[in-house]
């Protein structure tokens, strides 16, 4: 009976702890709360079934858990993503080594399942493999070779699923053997499906693979008879679905052409920040930081756009010093937050709130668009294709119709970038050749230090304290 | 290995729990796409019970190895997957109290 109690409380916890999670205000105690609905889960089945075998459990607790602790805590705000597509992926593993394992028991499966065993090592091992070709994605590890792209992609991956059918018949068949082809084909089909993915979208098929992870776990649950895990998977495959659904609409995105239409600006030049593609661009301007202090200084708006290329310079920091050296100055400042800005929804909210800037501060979109027109300078640092005018202009580009920040409305607008290489979507930026933009080319931090030093020999942060301590 | 319940009212779980995620996760704020993510991928590695009843009912070394395997990988999407949505929060948190 007690352990009756103890499950159903934790399924409360769970479906409380996925509410709240989805409010800024309670969103870090349910986290703590679907925690303790897990921990409450472990001691209730405990409870059930005794402490047999308990050396084993100690062993995969200690390596487990361990290593997840200490890569959670260790790991870079800015690896956010990739991190949760690895934590994503050992799920699925999870679930795949359970079915495997469920299958030589010596009591014999009924047809529910064997069915379950079914879909757990598919969608397990799917959902490994797609995770881990995410994480090489987002680690850029892995590019999306051209010859992903052809249309063959799709024969190909339909016949590894009709593959995988056929072994899954077999296996209902009574030839369990099969689960070995099967889990080979799946952990194939799972790569051949995230492959051509571009890395843009990579976000959305984390999601979409966390609940696919969510069904694997839903699937486990009908193989060991657990209730409780049938409801948590079930619970997490839906809403991760709802999840994924909010992003590409985020992203105006639908599901289908990022799963299908392979990756944004294909075959035109490989991502990253390499040199090429510096001759596509004919009229740009560049200046030095000490022209862009001069802007600065005489600005009474300014609007900074962060990016992915300020995370990965770890310039959070700098800009939260250029910003109130600038307040100091009587300037107003504030942040433009791009919804799909950095490599994952939310991910520039995260790194600005590490670097405590203060939340009033951080806009959103669709309330700074209309000031864009009234503002003196834009700072736009390591943006890209959350920039691109060619969003709303052009209406062959790959990126049409996704909403972006009206940068090129400001009077001036800085770039702060490496190179004048392409972006994560791999397509080329109107705005770096507008009038009134200027090219500040450098590793985002090394430029907000030089601001911060010119504005400094401007007299700007001593004025500033020299007006306090009038007041 | 059986439940409380048998086949078909479980599947009445699995509906019942679709529909029930499906209503709690309505408007999500951008600020708390990956967070929220991240916290669903923690609770999904809820395949530990799965593993721990492996582990307990196997008969052999062999068997309670993958178990213990299985154990380890879903261990580690949630200790990781939890302390890691909990860095994110604390961020959010600082910040509310400015």
């Amino acid at each position: 009976m007690i352990e009756l109690t103890i499950e159903l409380g934790s399924v409360l916890l769970l479906a409380f702890g996925l509410k709240g999670l989805a409010k800024i205000r309670t969103a870090r105690s349910a986290n703590g709360l679907a925690a303790l609905a897990l921990g409450l889960a472990v001691v209730g089945l405990l409870l059930q079934q005794g402490l047999g075998g308990w050396p084993w459990m100690l062993l995969g607790l200690g390596i487990g858990g361990g290593l997840g602790a200490v890569l959670a805590l260790r790991v870079a705000m800015t690896s956010m993503p990739e991190t949760v597509a690895l934590f994503n992926g050992c799920g699925g593993m999870s679930s795949l080594l359970v079915a495997i394992g469920a299958v030589q028991l010596p009591t014999p499966l009924n047809l529910v399942g064997q069915v379950s065993v079914l879909v757990s090592v598919l969608v397990g091992a799917i959902t490994f493999s797609g995770s881990l070709v995410a994480m090489g994605k987002l680690q850029e590890w892995l590019g999306t070779p051209d010859w992903t792209l052809r249309p063959q992609r799709h024969a190909v991956n339909i016949l590894l699923a009709l593959a995988c059918l056929a072994c899954c018949a077999l296996v209902l068949k009574g030839v369990p053997v099969a689960l070995a082809p099967l889990t080979v084909l799946a952990l194939l089909l799972g790569v051949g499906l995230t492959l051509p993915v571009g890395g843009a979208d990579m976000p959305v098929v984390i999601s979409l693979l966390n609940s696919y992870s969510g069904v694997a776990a839903a699937a486990a649950g009908f193989v060991v008879g657990s209730e409780l895990l049938i409801v948590a998977g079930a619970m997490v495959g839906a809403a991760g679905l709802i999840l994924t659904q909010v992003m590409c609409t985020a992203m105006n995105r639908s599901l289908t052409s990022v799963l299908f239409g392979g990756a944004l600006g294909a075959g035109s030049s490989q991502t990253g920040d390499g040199d090429g593609g510096r001759e596509e661009y004919t009229n740009v301007t560049s200046c030095s930081p000490e022209e862009c202090a001069l802007t600065l200084e005489a600005a009474e708006r300014v609007i900074f756009v962060p990016g992915y290329g300020l995370a990965v310079a770890q310039a959070q920091h700098s800009l939260k010093e250029l910003a109130r050296l600038l307040e100091q100055h009587g300037i107003e400042v504030r942040y433009a937050i791009h919804p799909v800005a950095g490599r994952m929804p939310g991910h520039m909210n995260v790194l600005l709130a590490e670097a405590d800037v203060p939340y009033d501060q951080l806009v959103e979109m669709d309330a700074i668009n209309p000031d864009f027109p009234r503002t003196d300078v834009v700072i736009v640092l390591g943006a890209n294709d959350v920039v691109n005018p060619r969003a709303k202009n052009d209406p062959a580009s790959p990126l049409y119709g996704m909403p972006v920040l009206e940068v090129d409305q400001a009077r001036t607008v800085f770039v702060v970038k490496r190179s004048l290489g392409s972006g994560y979507a791999g397509i080329r930026n109107d705005l770096f050749e507008l009038p009134q933009t200027s090219m500040v080319f450098g590793d985002a931090k090394q430029v907000l230090q030089s601001l911060l030093q010119e504005l400094r020999s401007l007299g700007v942060g001593k004025v500033a304290a020299g007006a306090g301590a009038s007041r | 290995m059986s439940g409380h319940l048998g086949g078909t009212a479980a599947l009445w779980v699995l509906v019942l729990g679709s529909l029930l995620g499906l209503e709690l996760i309505g408007k999500v704020p951008p600020t708390l796409h990956t967070p929220l993510m991240s916290g669903a991928n923690a609770i999904s590695g809820i395949t530990l019970l799965a593993a721990l009843a492996l582990i307990g009912q196997a008969p052999t070394p062999a068997l309670k190895l993958i178990g213990a395997v299985a154990l380890g990988f879903a261990l580690f999407n949630v200790v990781g997957g939890f302390l890691v949505t909990d860095r994110m929060l604390a961020m959010f948190r600082r910040r509310e109290a400015n």
